[in-house]
Formats: structure tokens, sequence, C-alpha cells
């Protein structure tokens, strides 16, 4: 069906298939019927969907095709499948947020407005995704769902929080899906499945009717196969909303046509120091990759990013904590167990922790923003390993056997700490692939993407596809 | 900074007590490896000298 033989059926970006359909050289109907077919073949291997609204998504795709027949008007992302982790609202289901205990909660009203905005655009939503229970891992596993599982080796984990959003475009199941980043949660899953991630600037995109789990550092954004369909989905997610109180009136900053002037005349320098130390050879051959690709040679120096990464650790720990108090007092053994013992725990911080740490976020704040009067984007590892195996507790970092869970989000919770735009690229190393993080200064996602097409276009960077 | 092993025990139970949160026997090693954590990372983050002035960032613009 594709123009690209290359890229047919399954492996077709969204720009591509919506390019189809605005030619007619296949209908919405076609994509969504060989879309849902995909799911049915390799979910039950990939354990990436927990839902799918096929009903809904033949309506929208028929309707789509009447529409072009009539010749009305289509959106960028005409007839494109996509699917969100199972904490965004999705009309008519309850939002589970990888949980037990929500299943008891009656469907959602309403879709989340990021949902919306991309169905306006033409995209046809076919399902919702699995994760971790709310959000409070960095693994994919779920004690409920079982765990997501990476398409480059379905023994490994795919990474989470948005393990299920990262097995499905990995898989080729939907081109595009939507995650939330708490701490690393949409940048951790790009890395072990080899995709593009953006991570927006905190408060750029609504983070209403989506299920919360830290909210002084909740994001929502894309992953994807390609640094366009980043590109045109976050163009058309864009936009203020007076029902997230956190979303940005800034008008929409449109970005799709901005990806492709090149990363020439921008400064550009690697981390150093805390980002040099704690990953494995692999996380650093990545990073090598990328800043010989661009000629960066130049160090710069994030300041107090371990500390940084302590009080992020803080802020989650108590405020996840405060969210589920009454979850946990009433119904602690409908936990995954995992989850609950570290919520219990959270609530038992003192406050005067919380507020010392939120104090260090301003003045953390202020130091790399000083830094970004002297750069455009600086580069670092995104996690500190490829995929480890599902059911691995431990990390060897530094020489040192540490919990795995809390540890994978290493390089990615000082970034999000302070709510900077990130790209995850994937660099396809073998066997796994791994993610390197392309970090820009508040509302500057332009820049870290035209870095990330600039790596894509010379084949450093790209979406491995596996065989299934 | 960092709590002994019985200080932490103590702290738990005394928690549990009055915020009414049930922990079953079997779940108080897990919860005092995630409580010790927090309190060396917190102690991480205490160890910064910040000015009294200093405002937290609950709601926090980039």
């Amino acid at each position: 069906m594709s123009t690209n033989p290359e890229t047919a059926g399954a492996w077709a970006t969204a720009t591509e298939i919506a390019a189809d359909v605005h030619a007619g050289t296949t209908s919405a109907t076609a994509v969504i019927e060989r879309t849902l077919a995909r799911i049915a073949e390799l979910n039950p291997r990939l354990n990436a969907f927990t839902a799918t609204t096929a009903e809904r998504a033949l309506a929208k795709a028929r309707a789509i095709d009447a529409a072009r027949g009539k010749g009305n008007g289509l959106g960028p992302l005409t007839g494109v499948p996509f699917a969100v982790k199972n904490l965004f609202d999705v009309k008519g289901i309850p939002t589970l947020a990888g949980s037990k205990i929500n299943r008891a909660h009656p469907p959602a009203s309403a879709d989340s407005p990021l949902i919306e905005r991309l169905e306006a655009a033409g995209a046809i939503l076919v399902g919702a995704l699995n994760m971790g229970e709310y959000a409070y891992d960095f693994t994919g596993e779920n004690a409920h769902d079982g765990p997501s599982r990476n398409p480059h080796d379905t023994t490994r984990m795919t990474g989470g929080s948005s393990g299920g959003s990262g097995g499905a475009v990995a898989g080729g199941l939907v081109p595009i899906a939507l995650g939330s980043d708490t701490n690393g949660s949409i940048r951790v899953p790009s890395s072990f499945c080899g995709l593009f991630g953006l991570k927006p600037t905190y408060g750029r995109l609504s983070r209403a009717r989506s299920f919360p789990f830290v909210s002084s550092f909740d994001h929502l954004g894309p992953l994807a196969r390609s640094v366009a369909d980043l590109a045109v989905s976050y163009d058309a997610m864009q936009g203020p909303d007076a029902e997230d109180p956190v979303c940005t009136k800034r008008g929409i900053e449109p970005v799709a046509e901005v990806v492709r002037r090149g990363a020439d005349g921008l400064r550009i320098a690697v981390a150093g120091d805390y980002f040099k130390t704690g990953g494995h050879a692999e996380a650093y051959a990545a990073v090598d990759r990328v800043t010989k690709a661009l000629g960066v040679s130049r160090e710069i120096v994030i300041p107090a990013a371990g500390r940084a990464r302590a009080a992020a650790y803080i802020i989650s720990a108590s405020e996840g904590a405060s969210l589920h108090l009454d979850r946990i007092r009433t119904s602690p053994k409908d936990f995954d167990p995992d989850v609950r013992d570290r919520l219990i725990a959270g609530a038992m911080i003192p406050a005067s922790m919380v507020v010392k740490a939120q104090k260090l976020r301003r003045w953390y704040r202020e130091q790399v923003l000083a830094l970004f009067k002297g750069v455009d984007a600086i580069i670092a590892p995104a996690t500190p390993t490829v995929a480890p195996l599902i059911g691995q507790k431990t990390l060897v970092l530094d020489g040192v056997e540490m919990p795995l869970r809390p540890n994978i989000g290493i390089f990615t919770q000082p970034i999000s700490f302070i709510g900077l735009p990130v790209v995850a690229v994937p660099i396809p190393l073998q066997p796994m692939p791994i993610g390197v993080q392309i970090i820009a200064a508040p509302w500057r996602e332009d820049i870290a993407l035209r870095i990330a097409h600039t790596l894509e276009q010379s084949g450093v960077a790209a979406a491995p596809r596996p065989k299934l | 900074m960092q709590p002994d092993d019985d200080t932490l025990t103590a702290l738990i139970e005394a928690h549990a007590k009055a915020l009414r949160l049930t922990i079953e026997p079997e779940w108080m090693a897990s919860v005092k490896a995630h409580l010790a954590v927090s309190y060396r990372l917190a102690g991480i983050v205490e160890e910064v000298e910040l000015p009294d002035e200093s405002e937290p960032a609950p709601v926090y613009e980039a």
C-alpha cells in the first residue's frame, strides 16, 4: 500500500500512511483493518495492548474515507492508527493506569484532550497500552497484566513505565503511541525498544484527563519510529488547555517543517561529570556515535546533577505516596508489591526533606538555564544499559550491584526534574539498541528535533526493525 | 542523617500507626529498604547550602 516498498505495511510511518490515504492509494479502513489484524497476531507475544477500540476505530476510518470521497479537507494524520498508555482517558473504558484497583472505576466519559487533538488531525485511536502500575517503574513489568515484552528480544524488558507504548511502536503494531514521562517513562522505553521519543517541556502538552503520578514532573508525549512522526503528532497536540493548570498559555509553535533545517550553526555539547559515570560501555558507545556524527567535542558539566536526581527521587516518592495514600490504606494487597512498598515508604518521608528538594529544584533550574546561554543542546546517555531481562532485579553500576527498578532512570531524572525538552534518539547497536538524550532549553523542542532529524538523516539514529 | 536499622523500624511502625497503614511482617524489609534509600538521597539534597530566602518550586514554570 505504501508508495515506498521498503516501508510497506506494518513499517509504514505515520507520514507515509497519511500521504497514501490523501492520495487515495489506500483507504483509512484498509489501514485500520490491517492494524487490527497485526495487533491480534502479535499482541499475545508482546503484551503491549490491554484494550483495543476496534469498533470505534473502524467507524472513524469509514467516516474518513467517506469524507475523502466527498472531497472534504483531510488532516495531516489522516488514517494514521495510534494507541495510548492506559493512563489516558479513553471514552467508554476505565482508565487503568496499570492498576488492578482502577478496574472498578466507571468508564471514562470523554477522551483525553491529546486523543481528541490527534483525532481532529485525522488519526485513529486503536487501543490502550500496558504500563507499570501507576507509572511507578522503569521496567514495563506489570503484576496484573504481565510484562510488556521487547520486540527486539521478548525475554527483555521494554522499559517503562510506558512499556506497551514502546512495544507497540517498536513491534510495528502502530506508528505512533502516546506515553507519559515523570522521571524517564518515555525516554527509557524509547531507549530499550530503539525508538524516537519526545518528552516536551513541562507544561507544553495538556495532561487533562490522564491519570497523574507526580504532578511536579508529569509530562505526556509521543513515541515513534521517525522524527517526522514525532513532529507531526506533537504539532497536532500543542496548544493551551484550561483543564490542565500547568499547561502553557503559549500558542502553537509548529516544528514539522522546522526539523528539516538541520543542525548547522547549533552549539552542541556533551554532558560530562555525572553523566560520564555509572553507565555500561554501550551507553557511552552510543553517545560517542552521536557526538562524532555531529562533530561535538565540547564537554559541559551540568552542576549538581546527582543531587538533582536525588531531589527528584524524594519528590516523586512523596507526591506519589500522597496521591495513593488512601488506596495503600484501604487496599494494600491489591497493589503490585514492588509499587506498594515504595508508596508506603514514600508516605513516611518528612515534609522538611521534600521542601528542601523543591528549593533545590529552583536553584538547579537557574544553574542549568545559565548553561543554555552558551549552548543550544546537550547530549547525554538515556539509560545506563540496554534492556535488561524481564524479572531482573539488580543492575551493576560502576562495579556495585544496585536495585534495578529505581536506577534505570539515573540519566533521565536530572533532566525531567526541571522540565527540559528532550528527544531520545535510538542508536541501533547490536544485538540491542540504546538511546541518547538530546536536551534543549525550555520551549526549544524544535532544536532537539532538528538535531534528532540530522542524526536520522545520517543513519546514526534509526529505529531498527525486529524480526517477529 | 542516615537512621540506623532500629530507628528505621521504629519510624515505620510509628508512621504506620499514625497514618493507619497496614504493614504485613513480610513487607517490612522492603519498606525499610525503600525508606533507607530516601533518607540517603535526602541527605545528598540536605548537603546543598541554600540561602534562607530560597523559594521552593511547587508550581514550576520552565
